[in-house]
């Protein structure tokens, strides 16, 4: 084998390549809620990827083989973005070879841009375990930052698509009425849920606190990403008899049995939420998604655990 | 406009004032590269003092085992930053200990790579560790074991890092198919020595991957290496240079498989790797040629293969298997009795390795590991136990590893 053969096999590869396109704009979200969004918002004028499900940790992602060839083949990335996706994004875009997409190219698109960042810490030390320099990224805890990332994704879609611009607008102006519809009976449901107390397992529903009105009086996790030894329970049990709340919320991809402990020991029930479309049954849309997310709230409240 | 003030405002009742913070974050220094430190020591013990040579073949530089007792064995800084538009900029210098007591400051890789080649097309240049095999581009603190496996130590003196351009393509395809060929300039090992005026070793490989499953993703790959020798220097524990002069050609096939329940590693995980390959190598081989020059014709093969295994069976604890194997089947023409001459043709030994590693994680930026392996890679098989214990902390910019 010589040198020059392998040259000229990558350029044969590279004029293949050319031929290959296809009439859908190919989308790689980084997380299911961009791929339920773009559901509604793009239907069948898009081919969408989902590179991660609800059952995976998102800070913890492995840059697969499979998901390199995913991004290669992408038009647009849509990515909560903030650092959430920064020990694995980087990889593809330095293994995926797509200028297309990369940081900074009119194919990428950062959903948490358009939305008002919480928990920017004063402090970057990792003595405060894993931190997000930007604020907390899990903003898709709130329908309030969903309803402000549609406009601007979809005009992104008209922008990279411009054949298709009038159906994009029309499909906005849809699932906008629908989500102001919904957003109002989620609040209205979730009445109940206003001032009371809760134990997260992990730093990830500041929105949704803050937007149902809930308050945060302790997490299982002693520092954000360091799971919680006993002497770390202990304290949260601790800190529950000065400051009681009414139940421990989690999230589907989370490893339950400190969850499972603490329901034990302090007698809460648990809220398994969903966290992304498709943590939990039902949740494969975006409106399935937060009625379930109230739901399991409004059965801990009961004193259901899930 | 007033009801996003409404938010905002309510938000800095709820948090104090995060808006600050953030233009502060923002500004002044974030187009500074991302910097990280890694610090990467160990003890080491073990029961035979004798040279770390191993049977059937000659060693390069930094194929010794590391220091017995305490070193800080390689403090990795590296550098990386998007330069414009098209290219990124990767550096990392180590600093190493030479076992007396004096710094050993080395470049280990300086490259720049395109970030816009159209086609799937990307191009590096400068100073990498090469894309063929598995481990060989990762990183010594990003290894699941102490040590380089028995055959990169044998093959590479541990990692094959040169100066030169890779070219490598991705095809457009949900299977993940990528080809590519890298000219070097053929400093490193097993190449070498004098008149590296042009492209004196050059590789060629191809991957492929995927998953299977929600749970397990794969890749495979095959390689190429070809380098040339010019009176290259390499030298054992009693400082006498053996000089090579010939040609080395390597192939190799690689495999990895990795496990996590519905693509979920936090709690368990399962991680499995195995690496053959054969070097074939004909040239000239002096013992000593600056005293007695002992000189003989060579001509060669050695073949080398490693399989491990790492389960982490609980939250941030890891137990790993790996075992080492090599034979050789070499004519030496001239194999005077105490010298490399005689160590490189013996290949009647079959040097193996059996090692077992825990190790723990505070946080993905720290690790602590306690390593054992029964090293029989010294001619006339005679085992050494080994004790390791290695620590990895790293500062500073997120750590990103690739695949």
């Amino acid at each position: 084998m010589k040198p020059y053969l392998i040259v000229a096999a990558l350029g044969l590869g590279a004029v293949f390549s050319q031929t290959a396109s296809a009439a859908a704009l190919k989308v790689f979200t980084c997380e299911p809620e961009w791929g339920a969004l773009l559901q509604e918002l793009g239907g069948d004028h898009l081919d969408v990827y989902v590179a991660t499900s609800a059952l995976q940790d998102v800070h913890k992602i492995q840059p697969r083989p499979s998901l390199i060839a995913k991004y290669r083949q992408a038009d647009l990335v849509v990515c909560t973005g903030s650092e959430l996706e920064i020990g694995w994004l980087p990889p593809l875009a330095e293994k995926g070879n797509n200028p297309r997409v990369i940081p900074g190219a009119a194919g990428y698109f950062e959903a948490s841009r358009y939305v008002h960042m919480l928990e920017v810490p004063e402090k970057l030390d990792r003595s405060e375990g894993d931190v997000h320099p930007f604020g907390n990224p899990h903003i898709q805890t709130s329908p309030e930052n969903i309803g402000l990332v549609a406009k601007p994704l979809a005009d992104k879609l008209a922008e990279l698509d411009p054949a298709d611009k009038a159906d994009y607008a029309q499909r906005y102006a849809s699932f906008d009425t629908r989500w102001q519809a919904a957003m109002a009976k989620w609040t209205a449901e979730a009445a109940p849920l206003k001032g009371v107390a809760v134990v997260s397992a992990h730093k990830g529903w500041v929105y949704m606190y803050h937007w149902l009105g809930m308050t945060e009086v302790a997490t299982l996790e002693p520092k954000p990403g360091i799971p919680p030894s006993g002497a770390d329970l202990e304290n949260v049990l601790a800190t529950l008899k000065r400051t009681p709340a009414k139940m421990v919320v989690y999230a589907a991809y989370q490893d339950p049995r400190p969850v499972g402990w603490m329901e034990e020991h302090s007698g809460l029930p648990g809220a398994r939420l969903p966290f992304s479309p498709g943590g939990l049954k039902g949740t494969d849309d975006l409106f399935g998604f937060y009625d379930v997310t109230i739901q399991q709230l409004l059965n801990a409240l009961n004193g259901k655990s899930s | 406009m007033s009801h996003l003030f409404r938010r905002s405002a309510a938000a800095l009742l709820i948090l104090g004032a995060p808006g600050a913070v953030l233009a502060q974050t923002q500004s002044g220094n974030s187009f500074n590269p991302k910097i990280s430190l890694i610090l990467n020591g160990q003890y080491a013990h073990y029961s035979s003092k004798a040279p770390a040579d191993v049977a059937g073949a000659l060693l390069g530089g930094e194929s010794d085992y590391a220091p017995e007792g305490f070193s800080i064995g390689e403090t990795e800084l590296a550098i990386e930053s998007n330069i414009d538009d098209q290219f990124h900029g990767w550096t990392a210098i180590s600093i190493g200990n030479d076992g007396h007591g004096n710094a050993d400051v080395s470049v280990e890789e300086a490259y720049i790579n395109t970030l816009a080649l159209p086609d799937g097309l990307a191009v590096k240049l400068g100073r990498f560790f090469s894309d063929i095999g598995y481990q060989n581009h990762v990183h010594a603190h990003a290894w699941d074991f102490a040590d380089a496996p028995l055959v990169y130590r044998t093959f590479f003196g541990g990692q094959l890092g040169d100066d030169g351009v890779q070219l490598r393509w991705l095809a457009p395809t949900d299977l993940f198919l990528e080809i590519g060929a890298e000219g070097l300039r053929g400093d490193a090992f097993p190449a070498g020595g004098d008149s590296r005026s042009g492209v004196e070793a050059w590789t060629a490989f191809a991957h492929v991957g995927g998953d299977i499953g929600f749970s397990g993703s794969w890749r495979l790959g095959a390689w190429h290496y070809d380098g040339k020798s010019d009176d290259r220097r390499s030298s054992g524990d009693e400082d006498v240079d053996t000089s090579f002069t010939g040609k080395s050609h390597i192939n190799g096939l690689d495999f990895v498989y990795k496990w996590a329940p519905n693509g979920n590693p936090e709690v368990h995980n399962f991680v499995l790797q195995a690496e053959a390959m054969r070097r074939s190598e004909n040239g000239s081989v002096i013992y000593d040629p600056d005293g007695a020059a002992d000189a003989s014709a060579y001509d060669g093969t050695q073949f080398g293969w490693y399989v491990q295994g790492v389960y982490q069976f609980i939250q941030r604890w890891r137990v790993g298997l790996r075992y080492d194997r090599m034979n050789a089947s070499n004519s030496v023409a001239n194999p005077v009795g105490g010298t490399s001459l005689a160590t490189l043709a013996d290949d009647g030994d079959h040097p193996q390795r059996v090692s077992a590693m825990l190790d723990f994680s505070n946080s993905e930026f720290s690790r602590i590991r306690l390593q054992y392996n029964r090293d029989e890679s010294r001619p006339d098989n005679k085992a050494d136990n080994q004790i390791l214990v290695q620590y990895i902390f790293a500062m500073g910019s997120h750590p990103a590893h690739q695949f």
